[in-house]
């Protein structure tokens, strides 16, 4: 087993039927069938060989697992190296896990150009497990950035009214924010001779080089994050996007600008990441409050949900900058959970879009009465995205708000507002949507789950549940390389502190 | 009293091979007239061709002619880009040809003729020999661009690009006097040892005003004032021959001249270089922007990319050169598949040229649509195709040089100019198709596929290029 390169099976596997959707030539009704069976098919398969990852995946072990490594560009020191370790490896399930239920989601939604449209699904599979198995700091650029390229077409050619605005939006704040990381990286392989993830996190950049360094990644991170104030592209995105670009968006997407905090910042830039605590801890508050108060005053589904995700990032950068067991393994927690529920949020939000063709709150109400399974449905999710103990959305948010109060008192008191907020905003979407009379003339007819969309859902309502009561699976994954990433975290600032007293 | 040596000839044989081969097709084109355009055009192709592999078989080095003609590993690989893009853009003019009534044996003739004065200025070692290659190149190019002499655009590219050429010429000519006055050599390597020795403020003005020269001809800012009008006015195969192999040609000639001639002065000459890159790089990202035609926009997209490539010149390293190797033959190869595009732009009643004229491309015509996809993008810099790694390696030899001002305005710069190219996958994806254009002659489908190809899998040869262009740039260090 050992021998068989299991990640780039799994990250090229969907590359591959890319390439077979692409052979299919022809645009008929068949056609099409056939093309999302190919899509389904190989989703599925991917998501079936990642499981492989995790079984064979040591807990005990902190290092690099699986690891792959064929030279490629001399010249630049460049490999092909890939590997993942309990930080990287739950990412890439989340990946191929959810990859199957955007094919599903989008299987009556897409009627026009379906071959495209899972071409670009799957070309963008390939490029997300790429960022999280990547150890070479340029291959992962290479993927980080190729991402955008299929992310652009979706929100474009699939998008609704403004989509060339917000795909726009989305490719050039993003890209905006990558460039600058890019130098970093060329500025990083002159000073280490390597681009080399393992070794760079091994060598100890001087300390003023880090803060710059440090700013520069984290434009790229923050955009992807989205932190506040650069969260600008995200509502747009997400309200222009297509269900299943919008669940990609908030489950994975989103989630590479904390793995890129986690992977880079901490480890590689020690000494700055304690410096500007401060500073993402501002903006972590910020964004919990304030785009919470923006969420309370939307009157558009996706747009909550967006706003809502923005809040929920806050919490990741805040946990992960307490640089704290609780901390970090909340924040990687939180990531994960918010994967699952955002993602089933944005497929809730699907499934009455595609009866109604509208996202206004206001033209919904009363679902209850004819769509009782929807709104169970719904009911979990929205208690998930509130952090109601029980719901793996509560795990997160708790631990990564213990990490806060041992860095920063006051920090995990501001942040717990956050908590009321997101209750508030959560409950009062709920009553909009769900309760009430059921006067609309036009939801008079609306059915409710079909066998398709029951099939995406409930899935992750026991996954949601179970991974609220039952943590261990995925912590016991993250400890011990989280560990290691703190021991070696505070081996750099004591240190620091100590050549600074013996100066 | 010694006798002259006897040059060793075999150096220069693909430029001799050019010179008599252009004179007898000239030949057969005059006697047989225009009938004749479609055998002199094919035989062209195989005089270039045939240059090619001669320069990839013989492996032989050295210098010739008073040591004012030089072969190294970099005039080699130079050379052999520039070959493959005159007979790309040669080959690509056949259908236009036939459509456009725009048959002239003179064609191929001139532009084999202007790939002669290009061969001669990458392997020129020596002020005089650097002129001649040039003046050679460039007297064919004003005509070429002037060859559809009864459309008054065509023409009015011609005029424009002669005058100011000629003023460019002009300068360079001054510019090389002054080095010549100063220094007492016109032989690169005795202007290097004579500036080592003593350097005096008319060497840097000598400098400056062929530097000036030499960046009109490869239309870097401030001298670019040129660039949109003639593209847009010349014959679309003339401008697809000019955004290629004479860039690369004048590239060539620019980076011996640095590295060889004047590089006891490299404190003064990266400065100056740093400004045209940056001034390029700026004006061709926001200056696209308005632009409506496509091959306007091409126009600005080659002064921008002049401007990255010149960035890794600005380094002054090894790392520097080998990535503006990288960078002209991957841009060359970008720019050839983009314009086998613009010149499948046409309609049944003929060839369009705005950019609106793309929308709904992706209906019309996936295929094509999908290689200019990735060929903008890869245009934009985008991983992980073949622009990317092209502007990889040169910001991270700027970088190497400490560059970091150079190299952040470079960035944003790349980031405004991604939006340009956007606006055209825009168009292609996101708007409503129109009535689609004429099938795609063969030869161009052949170039856009090559191109295309070449583009989104750049990855899988990438470190035996990256060696490649290495290995050119050692020829100076």
């Amino acid at each position: 087993m050992a021998s068989l390169p299991i990640l780039s099976i799994v990250t090229f596997l969907p590359l591959v039927g890319a390439a077979m959707i692409f052979l299919i030539w022809e645009d008929s009704e068949i056609a099409r069938r056939n093309v999302r069976y190919v899509a389904l098919l190989t989703t599925v398969l991917t998501f079936i060989i990642s499981l492989g990852i995790w079984v064979n995946f040591d807990n005990s072990q902190s290092g690099f697992q699986m690891v792959e490594r064929v030279g490629w560009i001399t010249e630049g020191g460049i490999a092909y190296h890939m590997g993942v370790d309990g930080i990287s490896m739950l990412f890439v399930i989340l990946t191929t896990f959810l990859m199957p239920f955007c094919i599903l989601a989008s299987w009556e939604s897409i009627s026009d150009r379906v071959r495209e449209y899972m071409i670009a699904f799957l070309v963008l599979e390939t490029l997300m497990i790429g960022v999280f198995c990547a150890l070479d700091i340029v291959l992962f650029y290479v993927f980080f950035e190729a991402g955008l390229i299929p992310m652009f077409l979706i929100i474009g050619v699939w998008g609704g009214k403004r989509r060339v605005y917000a795909s726009l939006k989305f490719f050039l704040y993003t890209l905006l924010g990558s460039v600058l990381m890019l130098l970093a990286i060329m500025a990083m392989y002159w000073q280490a001779k390597t681009t080399d993830i393992p070794q760079l996190m091994a060598f100890d950049f001087p300390a003023n080089m880090q803060t710059w360094l440090w700013f520069a990644f984290f434009a790229s991170f923050a955009v992807k994050m989205p932190m506040w104030p650069v969260h600008t592209w995200l509502p747009d995105a997400h309200v222009e996007a297509p269900t299943a670009g919008s669940v990609i968006l908030a489950a994975i997407l989103l989630k590479m600008g904390g793995y890129g905090f986690l992977r880079f910042s901490l480890p590689m830039f020690p000494l700055a990441s304690a410096d500007l605590a401060p500073l993402v801890f501002t903006l972590s508050i910020i964004a919990i409050i304030y785009t919470s108060l923006v969420a309370l005053m939307q009157d558009d589904m996706k747009k909550l949900i967006a706003y809502s995700s923005v809040a929920h990032m806050g919490y990741v950068t805040m946990g992960i900058f307490a640089a704290n067991t609780q901390g970090i393994q909340g924040g990687i927690y939180q990531m994960l959970a918010h994967g699952l529920v955002s993602g089933a949020l944005f497929l809730c939000v699907g499934v009455v879009y595609d009866r109604m063709h509208t996202r206004e709150i206001a033209a919904y109400g009363g679902l209850v009465n004819r769509m009782p399974k929807y709104a169970v449905v719904f009911l979990i999710f929205t208690m998930a995205n509130v952090g109601l103990p029980g719901t793996a959305g509560f795990v997160g948010e708790f631990l990564t708000l213990l990490g806060a109060f041992q860095a920063n008192t006051w920090v995990a008191i501001l942040a717990t507002t956050g908590v009321v907020l997101s209750a508030a905003y959560a409950l009062y979407l709920y009553r909009r949507v769900i309760f009430g009379a059921l006067e609309k003339e036009t939801l008079k007819s609306i059915l409710d789950l079909n066998a398709r969309e029951k099939m995406t859902l409930y899935p992750l309502v026991v996954l949601v549940i179970f991974f609220g009561v039952y943590p261990a699976p995925v912590l016991d994954v993250t400890q011990a390389s989280v560990d290691a990433l703190i021991t070696s975290y505070d081996a750099a600032i004591a240190g620091a502190v100590q050549t600074a007293a013996a100066n | 009293m010694e006798i002259a040596q006897i040059p060793n000839l075999a150096l220069a044989a693909p430029e001799m091979w050019l010179a008599g081969g252009a004179m007898v097709l000239l030949m057969i084109g005059v006697f047989s007239g225009d009938g004749a355009t479609r055998i002199v055009t094919g035989l062209s192709v195989a005089l270039l061709v045939l240059a090619g592999v001669w320069l990839i078989w013989s492996p032989q080095m050295g210098m010739a002619f008073e040591n004012a003609f030089i072969m190294d590993p970099f005039a080699r690989l130079m050379k052999i880009l520039v070959l493959i893009g005159s007979a790309v853009a040669i080959a690509m003019s056949v259908g236009f040809a036939k459509l456009e009534n725009f048959s002239r044996f003179e064609y191929p003739i001139l532009i084999v003729l202007a790939t002669l004065g290009m061969l001669l200025m990458v392997s020129a070692n020596d002020l005089i020999a650097l002129y001649l290659g040039l003046e050679m190149q460039a007297l064919s190019l004003y005509v070429v661009a002037a060859i559809n002499r009864d459309s008054l655009r065509s023409t009015e590219a011609g005029l424009k690009y002669f005058v100011l050429g000629a003023l460019s010429s002009g300068m360079l000519l001054y510019g090389a006097s002054l080095i010549y006055g100063f220094t007492g050599h016109t032989n690169f390597a005795g202007i290097a040892e004579a500036m080592a020795e003593e350097r005096t403020l008319g060497m840097i003005f000598g400098i400056v005003f062929i530097l000036a020269g030499i960046a009109f001809k490869i239309s870097a800012v401030p001298f670019h004032m040129w660039t949109p009008d003639v593209y847009e006015g010349a014959p679309t195969p003339v401008t697809a021959f000019f955004a290629a192999a004479p860039k690369v040609a004048a590239m060539a000639m620019l980076v011996r001249i640095v590295h060889e001639a004047f590089e006891p002065a490299a404190i003064d000459w990266r400065q100056i270089i740093s400004f045209i890159a940056i001034a390029s790089m700026v004006l061709g990202a926001f200056a696209a922007i308005g632009q409506s035609n496509i091959k306007r926009l091409m126009a600005y997209s080659s002064i921008g990319h002049m401007g990255f490539a010149l960035v890794g010149l600005a380094a002054g390293t090894e790392e520097g050169v080998s990535g503006v190797v990288l960078y002209m033959l991957i841009y060359m190869v970008m720019t050839l598949g983009t314009f086998a595009c613009i010149l499948a732009m046409r309609r049944s009643d003929g060839m369009v040229e705005e950019i609106s004229d793309l929308s709904g491309l992706s209906r019309t015509n996936p295929m094509m649509a999908l290689m200019l996809t990735a060929l903008m993008f890869s245009l934009a810099g985008i991983p992980p195709l073949a622009g990317f790694w092209a502007k990889y390696f040169v910001f991270l030899a700027a970088i190497q040089a400490e560059l970091y001002i150079l190299s952040v305005i470079g960035v944003l710069a790349s980031v405004v100019g991604a939006f340009y190219y956007l606006r055209v996958v825009k168009t292609i994806w996101f708007d409503e198709p129109q009535s689609g254009f004429v099938p795609m002659a063969g030869e161009l489908r052949l170039v856009l596929a090559a191109s295309g190809i070449f583009t989104i899998f750049y990855v899988l040869v990438a470190g035996q290029l990256s060696q490649t262009a290495t290995a050119a740039a050692r020829s100076f260090f």
